[in-house]
């Protein structure tokens, strides 16, 4: 078994597959604490569905480089469910639901009726649950992937203190001079290329589990907000590549797999949790 | 010159008015309640005064210094933060906000100033602790540590004592009545009538028929009889 793992690991596919769900998992983790703090976690989960419809219509336009219609549309739909969730008339969770199923539907109806492939429903399958397209990633998936992932961590650990400051206490901060738009405005935009990036790794469908998760999990053990930013961090990194190197090895599907790393990890959580408590 | 002059000052959201034609005066010193009932205006009127929300019309002026050194604030408690992952420490830290400007990390000379003040509402035993595992009380101390971070002349506070037992709220009482003989300027909002006519220098009543002057004069005037009759 260890033999067969170092074997995989001499691939470069396999070596590209760590990399990009080692980093993936590590930025959806750190913007995990905030959305799950701030109560914004639907927002993610909305968005992934959006990035559904737009990879629809990308697959339809037989485009090459897809993520030059998925990231803006998810990008301006980030910052449209923010501005209604804050508004007071529309509900904000409503609006949430209608963007998302709406996406979903509009996605599939223009996949059925324009897609040329023979093989739909496969295709629907795993843009929803994650293909194996992890691991037939090409070097420039991998750089743009890197090169997103880490403008996410200089932008989270540049501002670490603000984000704090604006998740615990909006007004406070506000009354203090940050500009709470601005930070909000920054963390939907942030929330948005992230989710893209993790289509490919678990799918549309499943992106939510790798921002809720570790943090839900972080924060059933740590104290304070620097260890649960730490821990979920870590643990979702953990669980992404234990996920990826069991479907290696055991041929399972890569997404739901990482997902089950985490929801295991979050029930051990919770029992040292209670343990403690 | 006066920290806050208020002149004339009408609020409400959107075509609500809620507030209408208020006018008064914060000096240095001061220890001003606001009283009135629920949904009467009370949270809005301070909002407008940090500036977090633009008023329909009127006017307010502030002291130069103020402005420059910030107000320390004690905003309503949040149901998002009563459960919220983080220790005392790092909550009172983020009251230095306000000197950061731009730049992301903290200085020693902000962890010293936190630690004053974490010293000076007898926090010091709890500064590891998770605030989701404090009581209402240390909550609102641990709030009101963060407000004094700010280091600014005028601190502004939400209801402080919502929610706590009597003995609790005598302490916070008496807490921040020893701030205000420091020298800081002491706005509170608060139901507790009985305690505005103990504490406050002056009171401002929201209601039907708005009120502003010192305490004696709110206690010999028909705002008071009319809500305490009530
Ligand atoms: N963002 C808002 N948009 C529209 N109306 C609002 C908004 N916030 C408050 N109101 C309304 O303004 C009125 C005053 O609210 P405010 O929060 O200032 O009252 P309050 O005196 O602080 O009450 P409480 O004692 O319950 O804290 C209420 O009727 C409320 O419904
Ligand atoms: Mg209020």
């Amino acid at each position: 078994m260890i033999k067969t793992l170092f074997e995989y690991l001499q691939y470069p596919f396999v070596q590209k597959a760590l990399i990009v769900g080692v980093l993936i998992a590590l930025c959806s983790a750190l913007l995990g604490v905030t959305l799950v703090l701030k109560r914004f976690s639907f927002i993610g989960d909305g968005l992934s569905h959006v990035a559904f419809g737009a990879m629809a219509i990308a697959t339809v336009l037989n485009l090459v480089d897809n993520m030059v219609i998925i990231l803006p549309i998810t990008v301006l739909c980030a910052v449209l469910l923010l501005r209604t969730g804050q508004n007071t008339k529309i509900k904000g969770d409503a609006a949430v639901a209608m963007i998302s199923v709406g996406a979903l539907a509009f996605g599939y109806l223009i996949m059925n009726v324009f897609s040329t492939s023979s093989n739909l429903s496969g295709d629907v399958c795993s843009t929803l649950f994650g293909s194996q397209s992890i691991l037939t990633l090409s070097a420039s998936d991998v750089w743009i992937c890197i090169s997103l992932s880490v403008a996410v961590i200089l932008f989270f650990v540049f501002f670490y203190n603000k984000i704090f400051a604006v998740t615990f206490d909006e007004s406070f901060s506000k009354a203090s001079g940050i500009r709470v738009g601005v930070y909000n405005t920054l963390i939907a935009i942030t929330t948005a290329v992230i989710i893209v990036l993790a289509m490919n790794l678990v799918g549309s469908l499943l992106i939510s589990a790798l921002i809720i998760f570790p943090s839900l999990s972080a924060m059933r053990v740590c104290k304070s907000f620097k260890m649960v930013t730490v821990m979920s961090a870590v643990l979702s990194v953990i669980c992404a590549m234990t996920g990826l190197i069991v479907s290696i090895l055991a041929g399972t599907p890569v997404g739901s797999t990482i997902v089950a790393a985490d929801a295991a990890a979050f029930a051990v959580c919770l029992v040292i949790g209670r343990i403690k408590a | 010159m006066p920290l806050i002059t208020v002149s004339d000052l009408t609020l409400g959201y959107e075509s609500k008015i809620i507030i209408r034609n208020l006018s008064f005066k914060v000096e240095r010193g001061d220890y001003l309640y606001i009283v009135g009932e629920n949904g009467s205006g009370k949270t809005t009127l301070i909002k407008t005064l940090l500036k977090l929300q633009p008023p329909v019309s009127g006017k307010i002026e502030y002291e130069d210094g103020l402005t420059r050194k910030g107000i320390g604030y004690l905003p309503q408690q949040s149901n998002i933060q009563k459960d919220f992952p983080a220790t005392v420490w790092e909550i009172v830290l983020s009251g230095r906000q306000k000197k950061r400007g731009l730049r992301p990390f903290y200085s020693s000379e902000d962890r010293k100033v936190a630690n004053e003040c974490i010293r000076r509402m007898e926090l010091e035993s709890l500064i590891k602790s998770s605030y989701r595992d404090l009581s209402g009380g240390q909550q609102q101390r641990v709030l009101l540590a963060r407000a004094l971070c700010t280091e600014g002349d005028l601190l502004i506070l939400d209801e402080p004592v919502s929610g706590l037992d009597p003995v609790i709220m005598e302490e916070m009482y008496a807490l921040v009545e020893s701030l205000n003989r420091d020298g800081i300027t002491v706005v509170m909002i608060s139901h507790d009538i009985a305690a505005a006519t103990r504490y406050a220098s002056h009171i401002i009543h929201i209601g039907e028929k708005l009120f502003f002057g010192t305490r004696d004069e709110y206690l010999n005037s028909d705002t008071s009889k009319w809500s305490s009759a009530k």
